[in-house]
């Protein structure tokens, strides 16, 4: 009888927000949103949890945030997951991080998982090569069955930093014009050598916990970005928080497209 | 609005602010009184800073001139309004008659006043936490200008003054290096006649106060493509950077013509020239050669520690990009004209509130 009744509790919300999302679509949509997911530490500290469940806790915001940005029809999600910065924690906090990692990106490929429900394409950016091999061989493996998905967009940025993106980029573009004068090295060079550039840039930058700072995330990708800083801890953010900033968004953006026309 | 009642002696002129019976009930921290002062000359209205408190004196040297000019005898309170470049000059006769304060419109023949409690750090503001490098974007002129029903140019007129002030503060409170966004390559795009007053504005102001910046001992550099700037910019450009290059106190570095992605770029193709010329190994990129090869390094802090952006808009504009990485960021709802003071101290107390822990754990 519980599970009936959970079953439409769970049909009313989706009809509910199905609802408020025809309602949103009215005006503009952002294309691209970007999270950093800040705070799972804190919440388990807070709720007085031991301390891998604040991440489990995350996790699962995670997936109900991306479900509702794919059921509102944002193309482009990106997460910051790992920061090249985060290896400098205790080693067995990064140990316990790498391993929830690795059951959460190998659950990605389960049949019932919600890549295979909305069609979802994951990207894994970052310095791949930092992460053990473990954690690497599942997240290529992702990448590869996840291919031929072109509905929607997943960019996970682990082992990441924007100075290091940056660093390859910059490499990459001096190998490419060795040969060929170096002033001709244009801003597009650099740019198609970005690991993001199989994305547009973020509509939107949203930072739960607080935090009003970048902490060299998307750097290069976000000049033109609204950014949100929420006081809420990651494992807190919800629905509600979500359409708070899609309406902040709408609400500039009239003004923003008034400029771009100007360009 | 609140009643202003004005009471001098010889050289002091004090303000005695009381709020309006409706506003008795609220805290004196949070009463904001707007001071202005007519401007009798020039008619241009201009509204200098909110205070908090409500006393406030001006101590202003001995006048040399003044300008008398009878005033409604009806009542003593009077709202003045002042421009940023007009200030008081009085005999001491007016003080037994009350008639009225002249004001004279003129910027080089006295010191600009400045009020007695800047010497030290306002409340709340730890000496040692203050951020080493900060930097600003200046956003809200025009809108500002549209407000107060003034051409675009007074806006921008206006932010420079209000630049001055938060220099001076930087100054004062040991703040390092201030860097500001002036003029964006995005900006290009403006009418020609405002981006031709823009930029003969910032020579001009560069030629007045080149005096007083080498006075104070504040260093300033220009970075940005200058490719595009009219040559008579350049020269005193050029000349204003090699008289205050041995400066310590404050660098002020202006951004003009200048972008994020561009500084990655022109760093980009340093490194690629030095590449080519074999003087590095393509392997030997790294973040640390970027960072000499971005145009910031004309500064020992490249990386600023606080951003400030005023008008409300929750952006980095593509102003700086690297050096941001681990910026605490500041948005101001004031439009920048109106930032001020109070609006700078409001950032600094909010910065030095943040926990920073650059990915790592706070332990």
């Amino acid at each position: 009888m519980g599970g009936e009744v959970r079953q439409l509790l769970e049909q009313i919300h989706r009809f509910s927000r199905r609802c408020l999302f025809r309602v949103l679509s009215m005006g503009p949509l952002p294309t691209h949103l970007a999270f950093i997911m800040d705070g799972n530490r804190r919440y388990a500290k807070k709720r007085g949890l031991e301390d891998g469940s604040g991440h489990k806790a995350g996790f699962s915001t995670l997936m109900s945030m991306l479900q509702y940005c794919y059921e509102l029809g944002i193309k482009y999600v990106t997460i910051y997951a790992f920061s090249i910065d985060n290896f400098r924690r205790k080693p067995e906090e990064v140990q316990s991080l790498m391993d929830l990692m690795l059951e959460k990106i190998k659950s990605l490929l389960d049949k019932e998982s919600i890549v295979h429900e909305y069609g979802i394409r994951v990207y894994f950016i970052g310095n791949l090569g930092l992460l053990n091999d473990q954690v690497r061989a599942a997240a290529e493996e992702v990448m590869k069955a996840t291919a031929k998905n072109s509905r929607v967009v997943l960019l996970v940025c682990v082992a990441y930093n924007s100075t290091d993106e940056i660093v390859q980029a910059v490499k990459r573009s001096c190998v490419d014009k060795a040969d060929r004068d170096t002033e001709r090295i244009q801003l597009v060079d650099i740019e198609e050598n970005m690991q993001m550039s199989v994305a547009p840039e973020p509509d939107i930058l949203i930072r739960s916990s607080g935090e009003t700072r970048l902490s060299n995330f998307l750097l290069w990708q976000t000049g033109n970005s609204q950014l949100f800083s929420l006081d809420a801890l990651w494992p807190e953010i919800g629905l509600r928080h979500l359409v708070w900033a899609i309406l902040n968004f709408q609400r500039s953006h009239s003004y923003l497209e008034k400029r771009k026309k100007q360009l | 609005m609140s009643t202003i009642i004005i009471a001098f002696n010889n050289t002091d002129i004090a303000f005695n602010i009381s709020p309006e019976p409706s506003m008795e009930a609220v805290p004196s921290s949070q009463l904001y009184y707007t001071v202005c002062l007519l401007s009798l000359h020039n008619h241009h209205n201009f509204l200098i800073n909110q205070f908090h408190k409500r006393m406030i004196s001006l101590r202003v040297p001995a006048p040399s001139s003044f300008n008398l000019q009878r005033l409604n005898s009806q009542a003593l309170e009077r709202r003045w309004r002042l421009g940023r470049d007009c200030f008081l000059s009085f005999s001491p006769s007016c003080v037994e008659n009350r008639i009225g304060l002249g004001v004279r419109s003129t910027k080089s023949e006295m010191a600009p006043f400045t009020a007695a409690e800047e010497e030290t750090l306002p409340e709340g503001l730890q000496p040692e936490l203050m951020p080493k490098h900060v930097a600003v974007i200046m956003d809200g002129n025009g809108r500002w200008a549209k407000i107060q029903g003034l051409q675009p140019w007074d806006g921008h007129r206006a932010g420079v003054e209000a630049l001055r002030e938060i220099v001076e503060l930087c100054g004062k409170w040991g703040i390092q290096v201030l860097t500001v966004f002036a003029f964006s390559t995005d900006n290009w795009i403006r009418p020609k006649i405002e981006i031709d007053f823009l930029l003969s504005l910032f020579e001009r102001t560069l030629k007045s106060e080149l005096e007083t910046l080498a006075k104070n001992n504040v260093r300033i550099s220009i970075i940005g493509d200058s490719s595009k700037l009219p040559k008579s910019l350049l020269e005193v450009i050029n000349e204003v950077e090699e008289v205050t290059k041995n400066n310590t106190r404050l660098q002020l570095i202006v951004a003009v013509g200048y972008s994020g992605k561009y500084d990655v770029l022109q760093a980009c193709r340093g490194i690629a020239q030095r590449v080519k010329d074999g003087e590095i190994d393509v392997e030997e990129i790294d973040e640390g050669l970027i960072e000499q090869e971005l145009e910031t390094n004309v500064t020992e802090f490249p990386y600023p520690d606080l951003l400030i952006r005023t008008s409300g808009e929750l952006r980095v504009s593509n102003f700086l990009l690297w050096q941001l990485a681990y910026t605490e960021l500041f948005f101001a709802q004031e439009l920048w004209p109106d930032f001020g003071r109070n609006g700078f101290v409001e950032a600094l107390m909010s910065f030095q509130q943040r926990q920073r822990r650059f990915g790592g754990r706070k332990s």
